[in-house]
């Protein structure tokens, strides 16, 4: 399984994205530069956290018109994995591909911390490694955290089970019915807050997100091996 | 300002139009010689700012050449954007200390955003990926809404620029004093990772090679910025804003990338960033270095604004921006390296051997001066020094212990001070995690970052206790570094070099320079017998606010190499049963105390006493048995004393106590600020080992229990709950916030 890192100027957890899939996954991964025309060669689609274009105008949303988008769009269509953390989140909103928006944090100041999350869903391909409720410990970092939906929307999120993780606990910036994920309908788009590739090893603190790339590659597995 | 008729040459000296751009006449005589002639507006420009204190460190230039900045390891000392220390496997570590002071003092946020920027340049114009940032700050107390505005709009500046830009914040110290209250303090400083392969150099070599203009565009943002750098705040200095430059840190990234592909390409000859005194600095630095000459057409410099004049152009201090050389005939590769970051590449000069910085603007020259002249001679004043009343009256004193009435109620008062209490508030703000590299967060002594792909990390700490410097500044200069390097070693590392940030006040004021001094020997001797060189720094002189100077602060930024990642520790205890001992003698030393300063107001008396040889001792006995893994955390003891210290240690671990015997004076036992020494908690199992390498005495022991428990055979007895302790240490500075 191959997996995609997109770069766009102004990302920075591209890096951290990058070596927790090829150090701890011990995936195939490569950076892609937002210029790039296809994605074809890719299996899973990692769109990492930073401020691309700066955030200017509204995070996420200059760089949901960059050529590379088109292709995540098709690659989503595609039914490939597509994950987006933090500002990858905030562009996935921005693209259509999930429901809702973001707002400031509540307390209007960028936090950086670790979290303690509740697995919602576990029969999502991002999350089937982990058990069902499982609480576990993910930093966050984030100025715009403080997801919001309208009611039909959390509605629809709540019924289809697109609610993956929560914050547990206290919710560290005023998200919408705890929300720290959210997957798309089909399930192959998950948008989350909270830093998955910053928790994959122990020496810097804790390894409970690995489980979630391991799912991916999990499900890929599974599903090329039927193929096959 | 470019509709204004720039007085010519005859009106600038008659009206001593040069003493508004902080030029003495005796300074203007000089330049008149120089040249041979008259200077022009643009001209006296370029000196005004080339000779600043901020660029030319003419009034602390003596005491700079004090400091040891050399060693076996030093492959950069002063002099180039940043220093640069070998660490092994053809890999160095390249850091730089900056201070951007007045500008935060008026526009607090940009200030301190832009002052991040600036230091990160400097490492980036090495060739080195910046990966850690560390910052000192200083306040006046939070008591006021002014300083309080201050405090946020600082922190969220560094976090602003820091977080965008994706360098993690992993470290830095606070102090609130009063003495700070016109004038912060803030220093940032940026540790980098370079390949010996990658150094480069700011320097215009190759007559003929093509001079380029990178990053951002000019604007009239920050002109004389450095020229307002050095000289003191008064209630004027808000019409002084617009010397504050505005920071961009997506456009900082984009230049970082850029810059670092560049230095991989051989058409590359020199880079350096244009920060303070601008295109002015970088163009007749980098061509007084290489003892050639620079011819500049400023009509080809990429501008923000229309009819900006040369002058304008030559000061400002835009941010993002980097002059750098390349080979003649390759300038094309340049334009299409930075075209894919949608930066600009612009050939503005060429390198000439004439050793003149020569100015074309409008099809006409309009300066052409020596660029040694701006960058090399300035002149350096010897200033007159004077021993202080207050220091003599200080050093008669006897020591005073203070009077202790309640312990538990001082002890829970100590972690509630600012200075001591839990800096959450801060750090919280600040991504410490980005590039995944952060062992050791921020809330122990120093910082640790792994070095991805080796066994290597690197820790790093900033250091100042302001009240020693300001009671006795040789005496605490040398606590500063040796402070600096317990921290270091506490964390696992071995201190390898020192920056630093000599903050001070006016130092045409001989009490003022005779702190300059004071402090400078104690740094000097410090450092010698640590085997701590000084690579680099930055000098903020005129810290003072309608007259009254800040305490002398000296800021020291210590990089220390953890040879391997697994001896990286933290200050908390680790599990119950663990032995705890203290390494180091504890005597009645209160003068500059938490516990003074508390009990009195004010603070007075001596600094604590500091015995170089026992502090390499110490810290070498230390460092040793962490290698041999006998450590299981380590705590330098400072601020409060022993007390602080172990409840500090206590709040971070995961629910345990400790049980604390003590001896001797029960107040000097808890709460004095004796130096050099270690809070160290070790395995049972190791305890005989650990007892032949470290002479420490066992205090105590960790317990399950999640309470500090205190006694001593006099009678003394202190118990309280962790909980309790962290809840008032934690909630201290939110609560002086609100």
């Amino acid at each position: 399984m191959k997996f995609a890192v997109i770069v766009f100027p102004g990302s920075n957890c591209d890096v951290d994205m990058y070596h927790a899939v090829k150090d701890e996954l011990g995936a195939e991964v490569e950076y892609v530069w937002h210029d790039r025309k296809s994605l074809d060669k890719f299996d899973g689609i990692l769109l990492p956290g930073g401020f691309s274009y700066g955030d200017y105008l509204r995070s996420g949303a200059i760089a949901r018109f960059s050529n590379v988008m088109k292709e995540v769009v098709k690659a989503a269509e595609a039914g490939k994995p597509v994950l987006g953390v933090c500002n990858g989140f905030q562009i996935l909103l921005e693209a259509g591909l999930l429901p809702g928006a973001m707002k400031r944090n509540e307390s209007l100041k960028f936090i950086c911390r670790s979290v303690e999350l509740q697995v919602e869903n576990n029969k999502t391909m991002f999350s089937s490694a982990y058990e069902s409720n499982e609480v576990i410990t993910i930093p966050i970092a984030h100025g715009e955290g403080n997801y919001y939906c309208d009611e039909e929307t959390l509605a629809k999120l709540k019924a289809n089970n697109q609610i993956v993780f929560t914050y547990s606990g206290s919710n560290p910036n005023g998200s919408l019915a705890d929300i720290a994920g959210i997957i798309n309908e089909k399930g192959n788009v998950l948008g989350m807050m909270p830093h998955p590739e910053r928790a994959v090893d122990e020496l810097l603190g804790g390894a409970d997100g690995l489980k979630l790339f391991q799912s991916i590659v999990k499900q890929w597995r599974e599903a090329h091996v039927v193929n096959a | 300002m470019s509709l204004m008729l720039e007085p010519n040459p005859e009106q600038l000296k008659a009206q001593k139009v040069y003493k508004e751009m902080g030029l003495s006449d005796e300074e203007f005589a000089m330049i008149e010689k120089i040249l041979g002639r008259l200077p022009n507006y643009t001209e006296i420009g370029l000196f005004s700012v080339m000779w600043s204190e901020h660029c030319s460190y003419k009034n602390s230039k003596p005491v700079l050449k004090k400091f040891p900045t050399t060693g076996e390891k030093v492959l950069q000392g002063p002099g180039e954007g940043a220093g640069i220390v070998d660490i092994g496997d053809e890999q160095a570590v390249v850091f730089k200390i900056e201070s951007h002071n007045h500008p935060s003092a008026i526009e607090p946020y940009q200030g301190a955003a832009t002052g991040v920027g600036g230091i990160i340049r400097d490492v980036f114009s090495m060739g080195a990926r910046p990966v850690a940032m560390l910052n000192s700050l200083r306040f006046g107390e939070l008591d006021n809404a002014r300083t309080k505005y201050l405090f946020k709009e600082v922190v969220a500046g560094i976090a602003g620029y820091g977080n965008c830009i994706g360098i993690p914040t992993v470290g830095g110290e606070i102090q609130f004093e009063s003495a700070y209250e016109g004038n912060p303090l803030v220093n940032a400083m940026c540790v980098g990772l370079i390949d010996h392969k990658d150094i480069q150099k700011g320097q215009a070599h190759g007559i003929g090679n093509t001079v380029m203009y990178v990053g951002a565009k000019t604007g009239r943002d920050g002109i004389h910025g450095a020229t307002f750098a050095s000289e003191e705040l008064t209630d004027q200095s808000e019409e002084k804003r617009p010397a504050v430059q505005v920071g961009d840190p997506f456009m900082e990234k984009l230049l970082l990338e850029a810059c670092l592909e560049l230095v991989k390409s051989d058409a590359l000859v020199g880079i350096q960033d244009m920060g303070a005194a601008g295109l002015t600095s970088s163009s007749a630095e980098m061509a007084s270095k290489a003892g050639s000459g620079i011819e500049m057409n400023l009509d080809l410099v990429p501008q923000r604004e229309t009819g900006m004049t040369a002058y304008e152009m030559m000061l400002s201090e835009s941010q993002e921006r980097m002059l750098i050389v390349v080979t003649k005939g390759r300038e094309q590769e340049i334009v299409d390296l930075f075209s894919k970051y949608d930066l600009e590449a612009v050939a503005i000069g060429t390198v000439t051997d004439d050793k003149m910085l020569r100015l074309i603007h409008n099809g006409e020259v309009v300066a052409n001066v020596p660029a040694d002249a701006l960058a090399e001679e300035a002149p350096v004043y010897h200033k007159p020094s004077q021993e202080p009343e207050y220091y003599r009256e200080f050093q008669m004193m006897e020591n005073d212990i203070p009077q202790v009435d309640d312990y538990k109620e001082t002890l829970m008062k100590l972690l509630q001070q600012p200075t001591i209490a839990s800096k959450e508030w801060v750090y919280d703000q600040y991504d410490y995690m980005v590039r995944t590299n952060t062992v050791v967060a921020p809330g122990s002594d120093a910082a640790v970052i792994r070095i991805r792909g080796t066994r290597k990390g690197l820790a790093m700490t900033t250091d100042c206790n302001s009240r020693y410097m300001y009671l006795d500044p040789e005496t605490g200069g040398k606590i500063a570094v040796a402070e600096a390097a317990r921290n270091i070693v506490c964390s696992g590392g071995e201190p390898l070099a020192i920056t630093d940030n000599l903050n001070f006040g006016n130092p045409e004021k001989p009490e003022i320079f005779w702190q300059i001094e004071k402090s400078a020997d104690g740094i000097s001797e410090a450092c010698r017998t640590l085997n701590t060189p000084v690579i680099g720094g930055n000098v903020s002189l005129y810290n003072e606010t309608n007259g009254a100077a800040i305490y002398p602060t000296p800021v020291i930024g210590m990089v220390g190499l953890v040879a391997d990642i697994e001896h990286a520790t933290t200050q908390h205890f680790k599990e119950a049963g663990d032995l705890i001992y203290l390494l180091g003698e504890t005597q009645a030393e209160f003068g500059g105390s938490e516990l003074q300063k508390l009990t009195y107001g004010k603070i007075f008396g001596k600094a604590p006493v500091l015995d170089l040889d026992k502090e390499v001792t110490y810290q070498s006995q230390v460092l040793k048995a962490i290698r041999e893994g006998l450590v299981a955390s380590a705590h330098d003891v400072a601020e409060g004393g022993l007390a602080v210290a172990v409840a500090e240690s206590l709040i971070g671990s995961k629910g345990l106590g400790a049980n604390i015997k003590i001896a001797g004076n029960t107040v000097s036992a808890l709460f004095s600020e004796s130096q050099s020494r270690f809070l160290l908690s070790v395995k049972k199992e190791h305890q005989q080992m650990f007892e032949s390498l470290v002479d420490a005495r066992l205090i105590g022991e960790v317990t399950d229990l999640p309470v500090l428990q205190m006694s001593s055979e006099e009678g003394f007895e202190l118990a309280e709950q962790v909980d309790v302790l962290k809840e008032a240490w934690k909630g201290a500075i939110p609560c002086l916030l609100k």
